[in-house]
């Protein structure tokens, strides 16, 4: 069924995304424990992309022939599934295009400053840590599964982002500031993360996917914890931007795949 | 040739390291959940499900990788590596020998069971060091140079060193 197909996609993108920001600070820590820190966990969210992808291509490779046509707008993939060849874990994040994604707007947006980076892992982790929880419940035992082992990697990553929220919160007069300024300026994407998509309501009807409302309050009332510790406030405006994961993207992702597709586009099917 | 028995493949397997902890085997690891053997017109195959660590564990494949090349060298035609991811693995699957021969190579062993382990902010774990014994030690880093490690330093013997964290 093609909605579980894009349900799953959507989880796999949001690692695989956001795995490659953090991986981008790679070099570039502030100190080198930092930097060995924020790579682990791009290894972590590339890990959990993988399971997630090869999942998608058994999905995909399950479809029945007739409805496995039309289902991606990028050409080069639209090419191999033309062909009549199986989908492999490799070809959906190389071969799709910007419009293929399915990632939240949020995983996408740059770095930014150390403290920009921070502010995005922290609503991140957190949701990711109650989404994942629940979604060990799922019907698809192998999304369960996943969900299961990649809950005890997130544990360290919210332990991480909330940390150094509280340590540039009640640090000094200019950390403040700049941690206080980075979470008003991501706040407007966290809103998608509970927004539903047609293909998430399809899964969240047949128990597979996690409703999102369910996590809502939860989610929000950890973010204030650390932000009381951390002597800082939301943003009273609450306007959401959206649109990821209907394919919708900002400017940033199609970089993003621009460098993390060149090689697979420049050397189709080179293997290293 | 006699027939290959499983305790021949978890005896081969004994001999197959962690390429990024080479001190510990396969089994130490606590990562094989099965091992099962077929015959088929005098070919053997072995189907050996794995439990990765970390889901991002680049060991994984090398380590896939050198359980073929094991079980092959032994005579059996077909190696089989399924990955199982639950249940999740877990340091407590990890043997009393491995802990030992952990901390012989200068690797903190995890200390206690996964379900102790203290995730609350900035809580502290007291991890002996593994060269002096010492239990005034302060964590550094809970991310090492490998996922399944944390970086700490002794305050005794000034050392640095590395602790298989609890997982
Ligand atoms: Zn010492």
């Amino acid at each position: 069924m093609v909605d579980h197909l894009y349900y799953t996609l959507q989880l796999a993108d949001n690692a695989l995304v956001i795995g490659h920001r953090l991986g981008e600070w790679c070099g570039h820590g502030p100190v080198l424990e930092q930097d060995i820190a924020i790579t682990n966990m791009a290894l972590d969210h590339i890990g959990q992309a993988r399971s997630l992808y090869q999942h998608a291509a058994k999905l995909f490779n399950e479809l029945p022939q007739d409805e496995k046509a039309n289902q991606f707008q990028s050409v080069a993939l639209s090419l191999k599934i033309s062909n009549g060849d199986a989908l492999e874990e490799d070809d959906l994040p190389y071969l799709r295009d910007v419009w293929d994604y399915r990632n939240v707007l949020l995983t996408e947006q740059p770095n930014g400053h150390w403290g920009n980076t921070i502010a995005r892992s922290f609503f991140y982790d957190i949701f990711q840590q109650l989404y994942y929880t629940e979604l060990q419940k799922s019907s698809d035992e192998q999304l369960a599964a996943i969900a299961e082992k990649s809950l005890k990697e997130v544990a360290y990553h919210v332990r991480w982002s909330s940390e150094w929220v509280i340590r540039l919160g009640d640090g000094t007069a200019e950390s403040k500031k700049k941690i206080q300024t980075a979470i008003n300026d991501i706040w407007s994407y966290t809103g998608e993360l509970f927004n539903v998509s047609e293909a998430e309501q399809a899964m969240i009807d047949k128990g597979i996917a996690v409703d999102t409302a369910s996590i809502k309050d939860k989610w929000l009332q950890r973010v204030n914890e650390i932000l009381n510790e951390a002597t800082l406030t939301l943003p009273e405006d609450n306007w959401m931007h959206e649109g990821g994961k209907n394919t919708q993207h900002s400017e940033h992702l199609g970089y993003i795949l621009a460098e993390l597709q060149y090689v697979q586009r420049a050397y189709p099917n080179m293997e290293w | 040739m006699s027939k290959i028995t499983q305790e021949d493949v978890y005896g081969w397997l004994d001999d197959v390291s962690d390429p990024e902890v080479p001190v510990l085997t396969v089994l130490d690891m606590g990562i094989i959940r099965n091992v099962q053997l077929s015959e088929d017109n005098g070919e053997v195959t072995a189907t050996i499900t794995i439990t990765p660590t970390y889901s991002g564990c680049p060991a994984m494949d090398v380590i896939g990788m050198n359980i073929r090349m094991a079980l092959l060298s032994r005579g059996i035609s077909h190696v089989v590596i399924e990955q199982q991811l639950s249940p999740a693995w877990t340091t407590d699957w990890m043997s009393a020998d491995g802990k030992k021969k952990l901390k012989e190579y200068g690797i903190a062993p995890p200390q206690h069971a996964a379900a102790n382990s203290k995730t609350g902010l900035f809580s502290k774990e007291v991890v002996p060091c593994p060269r002096c014994e010492s239990e005034d030690t302060q964590l550094v880093s809970q991310f090492g140079p490998t996922s399944c490690k944390a970086l700490y330093k002794c305050n005794s013997c000034k050392e640095p060193f590395e602790y298989f964290k609890c997982h």
